[in-house]
């Protein structure tokens, strides 16, 4: 073997040596904020850089395959659908301080300690040997590898796998399934509703015209006051509540009157005829 | 010099740090990553062992293991979101009709 060879080896090891300890640092370290992190999104963040950082070490250790699954599948997939549930649930979901069972944390830490004891007793006394010399299938031949293997002796696991897949679709889409407790209405009854509401047109657009037409700048009224009926229900409500205001136009000067109250919570009119003969005026 | 016993260690670690995370936190989805963590810690010990060895066996049995880890967060989750629907709540301890 040359020098030139040896020395290029031994780089490459060192390399990989300082690879790994700064890649083992940040998991472990992304991991514990995971465990101590109060806020769900929190987690599923730290969960991603800890899942990231097992794909490079995935790549070192010579699976270049199940890095990229490791990166498409889990970071892409299983984390999007943890962050789409997170949006469900509520993305401010967070821990609650109080223990509902006394001296759970201190039970789990304990229970915790005497398993890290325990795997660390095993891996001590097991015989852990240097890594074997990289052949074929570790270098250009790791995805034909994997391949032979998964479709020779492990095709009938491979077979139940996709059965069980089929069936976790299943079970999700039963699960995540909502039973209608009401009739579906007909077009029938949704227009016949619509007439008797009071107001068959459609709410009023947002936007002073010509000018304006952010979704949150309210239509105004003839005397200038804005339309609580054309904006978004929550942003009308905020204003309602005294928690926030309607962007003023920025050109023009315009008296902003008091905010016409609308009865029920989302909304729409009830049985208020000043204010929809008002609207009827804004409309022209 | 990087040995396969390195990376067997990272493992435990990153195993224990997700089961003190099932056993001590209470946000049902939280509990979830840290499953996914402890599968994600022994799926490095999977393929630590396969390099050790100089074979593709563990590699393999790591590839099922995702797999299957996709295939339960998918029921979980599903889960999750019909309690959430029905209880408003994503705390463990809110699902307790089946508790004697």
């Amino acid at each position: 073997m040359k020098p030139g060879t040896v020395l290029a080896v031994g780089m490459a090891q060192e390399t990989q040596s300082l690879a790994f300890w700064v890649l083992a640092v940040v998991a472990v370290a992304a991991a514990l904020g995971m465990v101590l992190a109060r806020r769900a999104v929190h987690c599923a963040v730290l969960l991603a850089v800890v899942m990231l950082s097992l794909a490079v070490l995935y790549a070192m250790l010579g699976a270049p395959f199940l890095a990229f699954v490791q990166v498409i599948v889990y970071t892409g997939a299983v984390l999007m659908l943890f962050l789409f549930v997170l949006m469900i649930v509520g993305v401010h979901s967070a821990d609650s301080l109080v223990e509902t069972i006394r001296g759970q944390r201190f039970a789990a830490i304990l229970v915790a300690i005497g398993m890290l004891v325990l795997l660390c007793l095993i891996i001590g006394n097991a015989a852990i040997g240097p890594s074997a010399p990289s052949s074929a299938s570790y270098s250009s031949g790791n995805l034909q590898g994997l391949a032979t293997l998964i479709f020779t002796t492990y095709v009938f696991p491979f077979e139940v796998t996709s059965a069980l897949l089929i069936t976790a679709a299943l079970g999700a889409m039963v699960l995540a399934h909502r039973e209608r407790t009401t009739p579906k209405p007909t077009q029938r009854e949704l227009a016949r509703q619509r007439v008797l509401s009071g107001r068959a047109a459609p709410l009023p657009g947002p936007g002073v015209y010509a000018r304006h037409n952010a979704v949150d700048m309210p239509a105004l009224l003839p005397d200038g006051s804005p339309s609580t009926l054309s904006v978004n229900p929550v942003i009308a409500r905020r204003v309602e509540l005294g928690t926030g205001e309607f962007p003023t136009p920025p050109s023009e000067t315009l008296s902003s009157g008091e905010v016409v109250a609308s009865d029920d919570e989302d909304g729409r009119p009830g049985d208020q005829p000043s204010a929809d003969d008002e609207h009827e005026g804004a409309r022209w | 010099m990087v040995s396969p016993a390195h990376f067997v260690a990272l493992s435990v670690i990153l195993f224990v740090i997700g089961a003190v995370g099932v056993l001590a936190r209470r946000n049902a989805i939280i509990i979830f990553m840290c499953v996914e963590l402890m599968l994600n810690a022994v799926n490095l010990a999977f393929v630590a062992f396969a390099r050790m060895h100089g074979n593709l066996n563990g590699q393999v049995i790591a590839f099922f293991v995702m797999v299957i880890a996709a295939a339960e967060v998918v029921v979980g989750l599903a889960i999750l979101t019909s309690i959430f629907r029905s209880r408003r709540s994503a705390s463990v301890d809110d699902a307790n009709l089946l508790k004697y």
